[in-house]
């Protein structure tokens, strides 16, 4: 299978130029894998789109002689697209029932873009219903497994994303990333997974969960393959207000340039580093920063003392904005109507009829929402967490006086059990406290794999930079990939860009 | 409405303007039907986007525009204008709203503390009063429910619309009072040009709030909400019906209750619609789609000297520069269309404008507003043009015809238009100004009439009159009358 042949895009594009296989072999070897895969990482499947694309590649590849990379630097690539993000007449569920007839009738800026680039669609990847969950055992069409150890999570919510990029079945992956959910899979799931800052990609197109912590990130088995999406679906966008105006730097052209670790310094916060995380997550964590100091990085300890308040903050935050922006999905213009619909006593009535049609997790997040915005609570509530949020920006911009980056784990474990955390919302919200900072501060996060625990599941390491230095992250992570010797990545280790 | 002389009246209003921008507030969508079309004549629904059907995924851009046109409404309603301004999600579901939130403004409106000057009749008399403005916040609008016997349908055309809601302080005591506030509001969003003024399309109307209590009390009745009336006449009418009803209902022993009501014009009474207790919790939260719009010094100084004259500053200068009375100074300043033909009549009229203003004026407010009373027609739909009364009015000043003439010209190019030098010759308009003819027919009028010329002779000078009236009459109203008085006189004295 061609699919388990080149990790990264600039192998694949190479094998194309030397005519090795076509676009239309390597989309239709995916494609198979994917139908003969059982970790449900998909939702749907888009043969004739994929096939489309892949065709039209050829074409240009044929035209060229070679992949012309600088206009078209994701050509003939398959990609897997998370089911938050909308393709015009293509479904869209969100992994919920509410949304599962709803056809988009437009697509979204950064899908597009990657279309423009040369993508190929493989399908619409699996999540947790609306993005909320850490396990992706909170879709309404089924869990997805864990990519190399079944039986256990995939991490969540972009877990059908991680997955497909992991088993091969796809070369890179979008997901969506509000409290960690591109990040933490990616952790679980032993591929790279970055969150973009806040307003670097545009966010229309994008299901809304919380639309002030929502950021598209990319999926990818290396961190260069990172820079390639982000570089080709970022930028301003006059369609999404909270898009950043600054020109995009080439990330690209970046990583070709030699890392100077000497002049690095990296803040290591002790409160990612505290009792009751998994030791394994800690000690390979620890190894790949004592790696970094051996380069020649110079570690400064810091201290980010608000980030114990993170959890609660964003769980008043991000259900807040949820519960607004599902407040569409009434049966009205959006969402499965009841068969008896029609018999309803009144409207009010019919809207809870309708909205039963949620899932556990996302019915208890629209009601913890509510309860925080409502009059007399939302002082004490939305108030105080929009208050202690600015305090945790402010932990941030004060440590990034005496550092360039922070290095620290992505989560505190590795990939549980399906079935293990879920009968427990709180244990698994708390599972989410190191991910969660970066989208309240708005900064970029990426996860690196950097090692695994005892049963061989991966573990991740954050690399977390000042707003609008995705560059840096993605350089830092790029020469931590290089270079650092991990018994999981023999694939990606020692590639040039 | 009854007399009550034991109680006072509370009335504060909030006025839901419709902005006539190009575009709708948060999407590329036009905000009103294209050229050459009615908004009936749009298809349901074919004026939306992802944007304003709220699809998933999809993100409002603020229009520029509706901020300037917000800054001219606080501008002109001598508001503050707050220079940091954020927008704020009004959550509530109902079917007409498909994001199941208003992107609306909450404790941060761009404009507050203004105020009003109003004239009002108060018992038969002219009445002045400042009225305060709270408010004026900028928010979208809804869809249109459609409900049909056995379902409803849902159109979105309507849907994201800008809209300024202005909130008076409640400084109103009558009916009059706030027909007055609303109509003098009404004068000056036209004026700005911000909104098109449609009333039966809803593009301005109110709610009103409505309470009672003892006369000397400080301590304000319950109120009742009157919600979305489209009409002048309506307001007043429900506001006098709510009086009542509030009244009545306090002297029976009853209690007021704080509630939604609606204004039933066919059957002249107000409805409950909902009561406070089922009044929703909007859990307003700030708008994280949209980013806090800042307005600078140099963007609220150019929107605030790009105010046109407002109708109060016109009525002042008409009634100063031109000698109007204030009764037709308001007349020309009480729709934009009025005073625009005015002002171009004017124009043509070049160096003669100040001069003939006042005939100018005379007709307008006179004849031609009758015409629009009695057809029912707005003066556009009408064939009458500046010129026509520019044309009308020289030709009365220089004798060409009387100033009934020009009334009946007047009324023939409101029908069919024309040239009025055309009309006038067509209709036989011109004045006889030629001395031989009007000398000659004194002359058959003395003759025809000795004894009241003896009368006349021998002192009875009143009997003027008769002369130059016989006269006119026989030349059928044509001749020049200060000619004519001048030839009588001088022929009964001769």
């Amino acid at each position: 299978m061609l699919n388990e042949k080149y990790f990264t895009i600039s192998e694949i594009h190479d094998a194309y130029d030397r005519k090795e296989f076509t676009p239309t072999e390597l989309t239709l070897d995916t494609l198979k894998a994917v139908k003969a895969s059982q970790h449900n990482a998909y939702l749907s499947t888009l043969e004739d789109r994929a096939m489309a694309a892949a065709k039209s590649a050829e074409k240009i590849i044929a035209e060229h002689g070679k992949v012309p990379r600088e206009k078209f630097p994701l050509l003939g690539i398959p990609l897997a697209i998370k089911d938050n993000l909308v393709i015009d007449g293509v479904r869209t569920t969100c992994a919920s029932k509410m949304l599962e007839n709803y056809v988009s009738p437009y697509t979204g800026t950064a899908v597009e873009r990657l279309e423009k680039a040369g993508a190929v669609f493989i399908g619409k990847a699996n999540m947790d219903e609306f993005a909320m969950g850490g396990s992706n055992e909170n879709s309404a069409f089924g869990l997805v497994d864990h990519p190399t150890h079944p039986g256990y999570v995939p991490g969540g919510s972009s877990g059908g994303s991680a997955t497909a990029v992991r088993a091969r079945l796809c070369v890179a992956a979008l997901g969506s990333d509000t409290g960690g959910s591109v990040r933490q899979p990616a952790s679980y799931c032993g591929v790279v997974g970055l969150k973009p800052s806040y307003g670097l990609v545009s966010r229309y197109g994008l299901v809304a969960f919380a639309s002030s912590l929502d950021q598209i990130g990319p999926l990818t088995n290396s961190v260069a393959d990172a820079a390639i999406l982000l570089g080709a679906m970022g930028g301003h966008d006059p369609k999404d207000s909270t898009s950043s105006p600054y020109a995009l730097p080439d990330f690209t052209a970046e990583l070709r340039k030699p890392m100077d670790w000497k002049g690095l310094r990296v803040g290591i916060p002790k409160e990612y580093f505290v009792d009751g995380f998994d030791p394994a997550v800690l000690s390979e964590v620890r190894a790949a920063i004592a790696w970094v100091e051996k380069q020649g990085a110079k570690l400064v300890d810091i201290s980010l003392p608000n980030t114990p308040y993170a959890v609660s903050v964003y769980y008043i935050v991000a259900v807040s904005e949820a519960s607004s922006n599902l407040a569409r999905f009434d049966g009205v213009r959006f969402g499965v109507r009841p068969p008896d619909a029609m018999q309803v006593e009144d409207i009010a009535d019919f809207f809870k009829r309708v909205r039963s049609n949620f899932g556990p997790e996302v019915k208890r997040r629209i009601i913890l929402g509510t309860f925080a915005l409502s009059s007399g609570y939302y002082d004490a509530y939305y108030r105080k967490a929009c208050q202690v949020r600015r305090m945790i920006k402010d932990d941030f911009d004060r440590v990034f006086r005496e550092c360039d980056v922070i290095l620290g784990p992505v989560s505190p474990s590795t990939a549980f059990k399906h079935g293990e955390k879920n009968a427990d919302p709180l244990k698994m919200y708390l599972n989410d406290i190191l991910t969660i900072p970066c989208n309240l501060a708005g900064l970029p996060g990426m996860s690196v794999p950097c090692g695994t625990d005892n049963l061989g599941l991966p573990i991740g390491l954050q690399v977390i930079a000042p707003m609008f230095r995705d560059d840096l992250v993605l350089k830092v992570g790029h020469a931590f990939e290089k270079g650092y010797p991990t018994a999981d990545r023999d694939q990606v280790k020692g590639k040039e860009v | 409405m009854a007399l009550h002389p034991d109680w006072e009246v509370v009335i504060g209003l909030e006025i839901h303007t419709q902005l006539s921008t190009e575009t709708k507030i948060f999407c590329g969508c036009l905000s009103k039907a294209p050229a050459g079309m009615t908004v009936a004549e749009l298809g349901p629904n074919a004026n939306t986007c992802p944007v304003c059907t709220a699809q998933p995924g999809a993100l409002p851009v603020l229009n520029r525009k509706v901020v300037e046109y917000a800054m001219r409404a606080g501008y002109a309603l001598n508001c503050e204008i707050r220079r940091h301004n954020v927008f704020s999600r009004k959550n509530y579901f109902y079917p007409d709203l498909p994001k199941g939130y208003q992107i609306s403004q909450f404790d941060l409106p761009i404009c507050e503390k203004g105020f009003i000057d109003i004239e009002f009749k108060k018992d038969g008399k002219e009445s002045a009063k400042r009225i305060g403005v709270t408010r004026i916040h900028m928010e979208e609008d809804a869809g249109k429910n459609l409900h049909m016997d056995e379902f409803s349908l849902v159109n979105l055309n309507r849907a994201c619309i800008p809209l300024i809601e202005i909130v008076s302080e409640p400084d109103m005591r009558s009916s009059e009072e706030a027909g007055a506030y609303m109509r003098t509001v009404y004068g000056i969003v036209t004026a700005l040009g911000i909104c098109d003024g449609n009333m039966q399309e809803g593009n301005f109307r109110c709610d009103a709030n409505v309470s009672v209590m003892k006369k000397g009390s400080t301590k304000f009745g319950t109120r009742a909400e009157i919600k979305n009336v489209n009409s002048f006449r309506f307001v007043e009418k429900a506001i006098e019906y709510e009086i009542d009803r509030q009244i009545a209902l306090i002297e029976s022993g009853g209690k007021i209750v704080q509630e939604t009501r609606l204004w039933d014009s066919a059957k002249n009474q107000t409805f409950s619609m909902r009561s406070k207790e089922e009044a929703h919790d909007y859990r307003y939260f700030p708008e994280p789609d949209l980013i806090p719009v800042n307005i600078d010094e140099a963007w609220a100084a150019r929107v605030k000297a790009s105010l046109p004259e407002l109708p109060t500053q016109k009525k002042a200068r008409y009634v100063s520069e031109f000698g109007l009375s204030n009764y037709d100074a308001g007349v020309l300043t009480s729709s934009p269309a009025l005073t625009v033909f005015f002002e171009e009549t004017l124009r043509l009229l070049g160096s003669d404008a100040k001069r003939l203003a006042k005939t100018v004026s005379n007709n307008l407010a006179g004849e031609i507003s009758r015409l629009m009373n009695e057809d029912q027609i707005e003066l556009s739909a009408s064939r009458l043009l500046p010129e026509h009364v520019a044309d009308a009015v020289r030709l009365v000043a220089s004798s060409g015809i009387s100033s009934t003439g020009a009334k009946t010209a007047l009324g023939v190019a409101w029908k069919s238009g024309g040239k009025i030098s055309a009309i006038v010759e067509n209709e036989g308009l011109a004045q006889v100004s030629d001395t031989g003819a009007l000398e000659k027919a004194v002359d058959e009028i003395i003759a025809a009439n000795p004894g009241q010329t003896a009368e006349y002779r021998a002192g009875k000078e009143k009997l003027l009159g008769f002369f130059v009236g016989q006269t006119m009459k026989a030349t059928g109203g044509k001749a020049n009358p200060a000619m004519l008085q001048e030839i009588v006189k001088k022929k009964l004295s001769g």
